[in-house]
């Protein structure tokens, strides 16, 4: 019975991991609301650990849950006696009434909550939130510690969020095809938001959240399995299984940041890698490719190289170039100077970085100071290289960074 | 449907250099907007312009003073009241909304009627 009852727990856990996203988007088109939704979810899934430890877990444990969810709102609503009054969320009312029967087909409604935590309309820190909350279904609790704010702020900012999707009548639908480009570029910009956070959190002691990276690639994979023609999310999880096959060694045993250049190549995971590029080379093809291609392209050819040295630094220039004139952003151009250093030489890597300087929207990025004192190092001007690496040590918040540009320093010192 | 205002926000200071076909252009543009805005499935309740902010007067605690509640570089200038089906269906229509030396703000009215 004891074995059974773990088993039983091991089955929840699994149906909360797997489909959350599936029985809490169907449960809000049933009761018009998210606040409702979430708590006929939780509900289904508490009722969940009784009846599955008693008539055993269903074949489908994602339909038992959905069906138990949707009823649980049907009576909530029935009770109130507001069956549909209050569905501001729900534009389009669904036509045939839901009879609780678990036989009958339910509507995956993940791409409508994917696209509803994802409005433009809302900041983006409440997109990241909601898409936390809503669709991989993780406590505020639990969503705060990520992003290392407190729990007041964060329950704050989700309810904030949900209020306004309320009252501004957010819709909850899948954008028509003439907004589709838009919204889903916002998407897919959550979930990388997401991936950077936990490859490389902007504070705090460990470098790699791994939490967030895993909830980042499970997302993209759902919504390439919910999206399978749309380019730029293959692209965008090629991109992260690229990035994230070199999570190994990114610090040493001692928790020192790796540089590229220093990582042990062997080590990298090479089946993700080898994933990584058949998604990018099927993402590249058909036509212009978006900006998560071509990024991934760029991961790729790294991933591929034998070394740092032997890395087609021509190659990755180019795709720089192309990408360039995909999204204008300072950061790429600064991410294009490591490239153009490798192929022309640290000084005209530098030239390029001090126009950069003058990017008001890259005042403050830590990685500028950072760029430019390595260039300065190569160039053999260490004074000026210190110089850099202190400012670049006022503006590190992450302790692992801190500890290599503290390093980097005491290098220099010598 | 639903309700949402506009709120329009723009440098006085265009209009108040402006000459007598720029107001044309702008008279034009908003009437072209109104027929936009029934072309696309949605209704314009009521809309007004507001004279400059040099002539709003704020009153805080019965304290009456000179000037606007707010000091911005864009002023709330005029409004309209529209109709429309969701936020996505608003904010398409108030796109169309002429604000050339400003922007616009768009505020879901509350629903009073309980529930």
């Amino acid at each position: 019975v004891i074995d059974g009852d773990a088993d039983v727990r091991r089955a929840v856990a699994d149906a909360h991991r797997r489909e959350w996203a599936f029985v809490l988007a169907a449960t809000a088109r049933v009761a018009g609301d998210l606040d409702l939704a979430e708590e006929c979810v939780q509900d289904a899934y508490l009722a969940a650990l009784d009846a599955w430890t008693r008539q055993g877990v269903p074949n489908n444990p994602g339909a038992w849950l959905t069906t138990t969810a949707r009823r649980r709102a049907l009576d909530a609503l029935r009770r109130a006696g507001t069956l549909r009054a209050k569905l501001p969320l729900l534009v389009e009312p669904e036509t045939s009434s839901f009879d609780g029967d678990a036989d009958e087909a339910i509507p995956d409604d993940r791409l409508r909550l994917i696209f509803t935590c994802c409005h433009p309309a809302l900041a983006l820190e409440a997109q990241v939130a909601l898409t936390l909350r809503l669709v991989c279904g993780l406590t505020t609790t639990e969503i705060a510690g990520a992003f290392l704010v407190s729990e007041t702020t964060m329950a704050a900012r989700v309810t904030r969020a949900k209020k306004k999707i309320s009252a501004a009548r957010i819709a909850y639908r899948v954008p028509e095809p003439a907004e589709l480009p838009d919204r889903l570029l916002a998407v897919l910009v959550v979930l990388h938001l997401l991936f950077t956070t936990g490859h490389s959190a902007p504070a705090g002691d460990r470098l790699v959240r791994s939490d967030l990276v895993a909830r980042s690639i499970g997302l993209a994979r759902m919504l390439l399995t919910l999206m399978p023609d749309e380019r730029e999310v293959r692209g965008l999880l090629a991109l992260l299984v690229l990035t994230d096959a070199r999570h190994a060694t990114r610090v040493d045993d001692t928790g020192r940041l790796v540089l590229l250049a220093d990582q042990d190549r062997s080590r990298w995971n090479h089946a993700a890698i080898a994933e990584g590029d058949r998604l990018v080379r099927d993402a590249l093809r058909g036509g212009r490719p978006g900006r998560f291609a071509v990024q991934a392209a760029i991961a790729a050819l790294h991933a591929q190289a034998p070394s740092y040295a032997d890395t087609d630094w021509h190659q990755v220039l180019g795709l720089y170039d192309i990408l360039a004139t995909l999204w204008s952003s300072p950061v790429v151009e600064l991410n294009r100077t490591v490239a153009l250093s490798m192929v022309a030489g640290p000084a005209v890597a530098l030239a390029r970085v001090d126009e950069l300087a003058e990017d008001p929207r890259l005042a403050g990025y830590r990685y500028l100071p950072a760029t430019r004192a390595d260039l300065l190092r190569q160039l053999g001007r260490y004074n000026e290289a210190v110089q850099e690496y202190r400012t670049a040590l006022t503006l590190a918040e992450n302790a692992t960074e801190r500890r290599f540009l503290t390093d980097r320093l005491a290098e220099l010192a010598e | 449907m639903a309700e949402y205002l506009i709120l329009i926000y723009e440098e006085e200071k265009g209009y108040a250099d402006g000459t007598p076909e720029l107001f044309a252009e702008v008279m034009a543009a908003h009437n072209r907007f109104a027929e936009q805005v029934v072309e696309q499935g949605g209704q314009i309740v009521t809309g007004r312009a507001l004279q400059p902010s040099a002539t709003a007067t704020s009153i805080r605690n019965d304290v009456v003073t000179d000037g606007p509640f707010v000091e911005t570089k864009e002023n709330f200038g005029g409004y309209y009241l529209i109709e429309a089906k969701d936020l996505d269906h608003a904010l398409a229509l108030s796109k169309l909304c002429p604000a050339r030396f400003g922007g616009v703000e768009v505020r879901p009215i509350m629903d009073m009627s309980g529930g």
